[in-house]
C-alpha cells in the first residue's frame, strides 16, 4: 500500500520538476538517439554474434541493425555456406563445421588508431580467426588456429595490425610432437599445455599466415590487449585456473588468491624466430581464402608452424600476480596502464607498464611458475581501484584519463580516474553486463562520446517472446561527468565484444556494385552472349545471366535423372542495390543471392522425372513475378538433346505421353 | 468548374503539407545533434549530366567494336538490335528517334532523366521496368552511340 501511495507522488514530483536530473536525462534522450529519415547513424558498431557465430553491424546512436555479415556459420540470407563458392569458407582440418560461436572483434589500426580497413573476429570452438572487408562487409579469410582449443583470447591486434592473437582457454596435452595424445584427463599438471599464437598480417592485402606460437604451461588463457605506444612490443594476457584444475573448475580454479596477467614481448619473439630459435612443429589446419575477382573461395590445409619455448628463451613472458581469475586485461590508450580485472576481485588492480620494465631488470621475482618467472606484485602495480563494484569483467577508456568498467555482479558501469584510482561515477545496467564498447575504446585515440553495455541477461526489458528472449544492449552518453542513459536496443544473436568507428572512417569506401569487366569466375557470362548450357559427362553446366528481370536462359531441356546441374547465375546489374535471387524446387542446397556483377553457384540434383520451375527470389522490379524459367528433367538414359533458350516461341520437342 | 476548384485545393492542400513535412524534417534534423550528415557522394562513373556531344564522320571503327562489346554485356539482356520491344524498345532507328545527347543521359544519368524528362517518364510508362544504372562511363557511352549509328547505317 505505501508503494501504491509512493508510485504516484513520485510521478507528480517528476512531472512539477521537469529539471531534475532524472527527467533532464529522459527529457532530451530520445532527440540524441533519433536519426532522422534520410540521415545516417554517426558510428558504425561492429558487433560479435556469440553463439549465431556471425558479426552484425549496428547503427550508432539509434541502435539500428544494419546486417549480419555471415562468417563461421552457415547463412541461409546470402547462401553464405550453401552456394559452391562459399563452401570451403567453413572448412578445417576436421573437415566442413557449418556453426561457431565468435565473441570478439577487433578493427584494424594504424599507428594504435582505428583505420577502417578490416574487422577481425574469433572462432571460439573450433579454433579459427576471420578477417572481414570493411568495404564490402564480407568475410575474405579464415585461418584455423594449429595446436589451440578454445579460441577466447583472440583475435586482438598489435598497434599496426603487424599481428592478430588467438590464445588457447583450454590447456589440453601436447607431447614433443604437439600432438594431442592419448593420456589420463587427471594428468593435467604434467602433459597439459597452452599455447599463444600470433597470426601475421600482410599490411597491403590482410592476408592471414601463421607466425609462430609460444607454448606455455598448462592454464586457462582468457583476454588479451596489444600494448600501445611505450609498450608497443609487449602484449598482455589475463589467465586463469592457474590452480590447473581439470574438473569442477567452478570451484578447483578459484582457489588462489592471484592468478596472472601475462606480459610476452613479442617483438623479442620475432628476434628469436628470425635467429632460429623456433621448433618446426608438424600440424594440421585450414586456410581458407575467398577470391573477390573469382567470387570464389579456396580451402588449403597447411602442415607447419613455428613454436617458441620460454623455459629456454627466458627473457620473451613473465608473469604478474593478478587477484583473483582476471577476466579483461586491457591497456589504457597511453600504453602505461594494463588493468586485470579479476571477476571474484574486491579491487581493479592497474599494473603500470614502465613498473614492469624496471622489475624485469631488477629481477623482481617472487618465483617461478612452471618455468616462468613470476614478477613480484608490489614492484608492478600502479594501484587498485578499492571496492568498485562486483564482477569485474572488462574496461574501455575514454581518452580524457578515465576508464570504464563493467560489473557483472552488481549489474553497472563504474567510471573511475586512472591516474588517481577513485570511483567518480557509476550507472546501472539492465542486467547483468558483460563486454561495453566505447567508441575507439581499445585505440590511442578513442572517439569517446558513449558508451554500450552489452548485456546477458534482458529478462523484462522487451515484449516476451517465449523461454528465448532477444539480447540487450544499451546506450550511455559519456560526453558529460555523469553517464547517462539514452537507450535500450534489442540485439541478435549473443554479442560479446563489440567496436565501434566513425562512420566517416568506413562509408566512403563502402562498395556498391562488384564491376562486371572485373569478374573473373571461371563459369561467368558477361552478357547474355555468353550464356550458355554444356554438359561435361553427367555435370550440366549451366552458365546463366540475371537482369531485370528475366533470366538467360530460361528454358532448359535435356537434363536427366542421375545428372547434377551446376546453375552458375551472373548478376548482370551494374547499379547498386539490385540483388536477384535464384531458386529451384527441390534443391538440397537451398537458394543463392547474386550482387550485381557477382557470379554465384547452386548445385543441384533433380530426384524426379518432369519440367520443374526456378524463380528469383529478391524482389527485383515491377515484373519481379515473371522472373522465371523452366528445366525439363528427363528418365536416365533418354534422348532429350540438351536445348537452352529465352524469349522463343516453343517448339514442342517429345510430347508427353 | 467545380472539379477544377476541387483539384486546385487539393493541390494547394499537399503543397502545404509538403512545405510543411519538409521544414518539420528540416528542424529535426537541426536538432538532432549526433547523426552526420547525409552521405558525402561516393566516387560513381554515373550521374553527372553530359552536356555536349561531338559527332563525325566517317565514323570511329575502333569505337564501333568497343561499343557493340559493352552493348553485349551491359545492354543486350533488354535492347535488341532490330526495332523489336524487348524490356526495353528496340535500338534500330534510336539515333534518329533520339538527340544522341538525350540517348548519352539516358545512359549515364538514368536516375535525372526519370526525373525530369518527360520522355523519359513516357518510356518508363511503356516498359515499367526502369531504365538501368549500368555503371557505364561517358567514355564509353559515347562509344555505344558509335555502335548506334552504325547499326543506323551511317558510315
Amino acid at each position: 500500500m505505501a508503494a501504491a501511495i509512493a508510485l504516484p507522488s513520485i510521478l507528480l514530483t517528476l512531472g512539477c520538476k521537469p529539471h531534475n536530473p532524472v527527467s533532464a536525462v529522459e527529457g532530451d534522450a530520445a532527440e540524441k538517439v533519433y536519426v532522422a529519415p534520410g540521415k545516417y547513424d554517426e558510428f558504425y558498431s561492429i558487433v560479435s554474434g556469440g553463439f549465431n557465430g556471425q558479426v552484425s553491424v549496428y547503427g550508432l546512436p539509434s541502435g539500428r541493425l544494419l546486417r549480419i555479415i555471415p562468417v563461421f556459420s552457415l547463412n541461409p540470407e546470402s547462401g553464405w555456406g550453401f552456394s559452391e563458392e562459399t563452401k570451403p569458407m567453413l572448412n578445417t582440418s576436421h573437415g566442413p563445421v557449418p556453426w561457431d560461436d565468435s565473441h570478439h572483434i577487433a578493427l584494424s589500426t594504424t599507428n594504435g588508431e582505428h583505420d577502417g580497413r578490416w574487422a577481425f573476429v574469433n572462432g571460439n570452438n573450433t579454433p579459427r580467426i576471420a578477417r572481414i572487408s570493411l568495404s564490402t562487409f564480407r568475410t575474405e579469410e579464415i585461418i584455423e588456429i594449429p595446436n589451440s582449443s578454445g579460441n577466447h583470447s583472440s583475435p586482438f591486434l598489435t598497434e599496426n595490425t603487424e599481428y592478430a592473437i588467438a590464445g588457447t582457454r583450454f590447456s589440453y596435452p601436447m607431447d614433443d610432437d604437439d600432438s594431442n595424445p592419448d593420456v589420463g584427463i587427471g594428468t593435467y599438471k604434467q602433459n597439459f599445455k597452452g599455447t599463444v599464437s600470433f597470426i601475421g598480417i600482410d599490411k597491403e592485402s590482410g592476408r592471414m599466415g601463421v607466425s609462430f606460437q609460444v607454448l606455455l604451461p598448462g592454464v586457462n588463457f582468457d583476454l588479451s590487449r596489444g600494448g600501445r605506444g611505450p609498450s608497443h612490443d609487449w602484449f598482455f594476457f589475463s589467465c586463469y585456473n592457474t590452480e590447473q584444475a581439470n574438473t569442477l573448475l567452478e570451484v578447483n580454479a578459484s582457489q588462489k588468491d592471484k592468478d596472472f596477467i601475462m606480459a610476452l614481448n613479442w617483438k623479442k619473439c620475432e628476434e628469436y624466430v628470425k635467429a632460429g630459435k623456433g621448433k618446426k612443429s608438424k600440424v594440421s589446419y585450414a586456410h581458407n581464402i575467398y577470391d573477390e575477382k573469382t567470387h570464389s573461395a579456396t580451402s588449403n590445409i597447411e602442415h607447419e608452424t613455428i613454436v617458441l619455448d620460454p623455459k629456454e628463451l627466458k627473457d620473451i613472458v613473465y608473469f604478474m600476480p593478478c587477484p583473483k581469475s582476471p577476466h579483461g586485461c586491457d591497456v589504457d590508450p597511453t600504453g602505461e596502464y594494463i588493468c586485470g580485472s579479476g571477476k571474484l576481485a574486491a579491487v581493479i588492480p592497474v599494473f603500470s607498464f614502465t613498473k614492469i620494465q624496471k622489475a624485469i631488470a631488477d629481477k623482481s621475482f617472487e618465483g617461478e611458475f612452471d618455468g616462468i618467472p613470476v614478477l613480484k606484485y608490489d614492484a608492478v602495480l600502479h594501484g587498485e581501484v578499492k571496492k568498485p563494484g562486483l564482477g569485474p569483467l572488462h574496461t574501455e577508456f575514454d581518452g580524457k584519463g578515465f576508464a570504464y568498467t563493467s560489473f557483472f555482479v552488481s549489474s553497472e558501469i563504474v567510471k573511475w580516474n586512472i591516474e588517481k584510482l577513485e570511483v567518480v561515477d557509476r550507472v546501472p545496467t539492465y542486467y547483468s553486463i558483460g563486454h561495453l564498447s566505447i567508441p575507439g575504446g581499445p585505440t590511442r585515440k578513442p572517439h569517446g562520446k558513449y558508451v554500450i553495455a552489452y548485456n546477458k541477461i534482458t529478462k523484462d526489458r522487451y515484449l516476451p517472446t517465449g523461454p528465448e528472449l532477444t539480447q540487450s544492449a544499451q546506450l550511455y552518453d559519456i560526453s558529460g561527468d555523469k553517464m547517462k542513459l539514452l537507450l535500450d536496443f534489442p540485439t541478435t544473436g549473443e554479442p560479446h565484444y563489440a567496436e565501434a568507428i566513425p562512420a566517416s572512417l568506413v562509408q566512403p569506401k563502402s562498395v556498391k556494385i562488384f564491376k562486371i569487366e572485373d569478374n573473373h569466375h571461371p563459369y561467368v557470362s558477361k552478357g547474355e552472349k555468353e550464356a550458355k548450357v554444356f554438359r561435361e559427362g553427367n555435370k550440366v553446366h549451366v552458365n546463366m545471366t540475371s537482369i531485370r528481370s528475366h533470366f538467360m536462359p530460361d528454358n532448359i531441356e535435356g537434363v536427366k535423372l542421375g545428372d547434377e546441374v551446376y546453375f552458375h547465375v551472373t548478376n548482370l546489374e551494374q547499379d547498386w542495390d539490385v540483388p536477384h535471387g535464384f531458386a529451384i524446387k527441390g534443391a538440397n542446397n537451398a537458394e543463392i543471392l547474386i550482387m550485381p556483377g557477382e557470379t554465384c553457384t547452386l548445385k543441384w540434383v533433380p530426384d524426379r522425372v518432369g519440367v520443374v520451375a526456378f524463380y528469383c527470389t529478391d524482389f527485383c522490379s515491377a515484373l519481379h513475378q515473371e522472373m522465371q524459367g523452366y528445366v525439363r528433367v528427363s528418365p536416365r538414359g533418354s534422348s532429350t538433346p540438351l536445348t537452352f533458350s529465352t524469349g522463343n516461341k516453343a517448339e514442342p520437342t517429345g510430347a508427353t505421353k | 468548374m467545380f472539379r477544377k476548384t476541387t483539384l486546385l485545393a487539393a493541390a494547394l492542400m499537399v503543397a502545404v503539407f509538403a512545405c510543411t513535412s519538409k521544414k518539420e524534417a528540416e528542424d529535426a534534423a537541426k536538432k538532432s545533434p549526433g547523426p552526420t550528415e547525409a552521405a558525402a557522394p561516393q566516387p560513381e562513373t554515373h550521374g553527372t549530366e553530359v552536356k555536349s556531344i561531338e559527332l563525325k564522320n566517317p565514323l570511329d571503327p575502333s569505337w564501333v567494336v568497343i561499343g557493340e562489346g559493352i552493348y553485349e554485356t551491359k545492354c543486350l539482356a533488354c535492347h535488341k538490335l532490330t526495332n523489336e520491344k524487348l524490356v526495353g524498345p528496340g535500338w534500330a532507328g534510336v539515333t534518329k528517334r533520339r538527340e544522341p545527347l538525350w540517348i548519352m543521359n539516358m545512359v549515364t544519368n538514368v536516375e535525372m532523366m526519370l526525373e525530369t524528362d518527360p520522355e523519359a517518364q513516357k518510356m518508363l510508362e511503356e516498359c515499367l521496368v526502369r531504365m538501368p544504372n549500368q555503371n557505364v562511363t561517358q567514355d564509353d557511352a559515347r562509344k555505344i552511340i558509335e555502335f548506334m549509328r552504325k547499326n543506323d547505317g551511317e558510315k
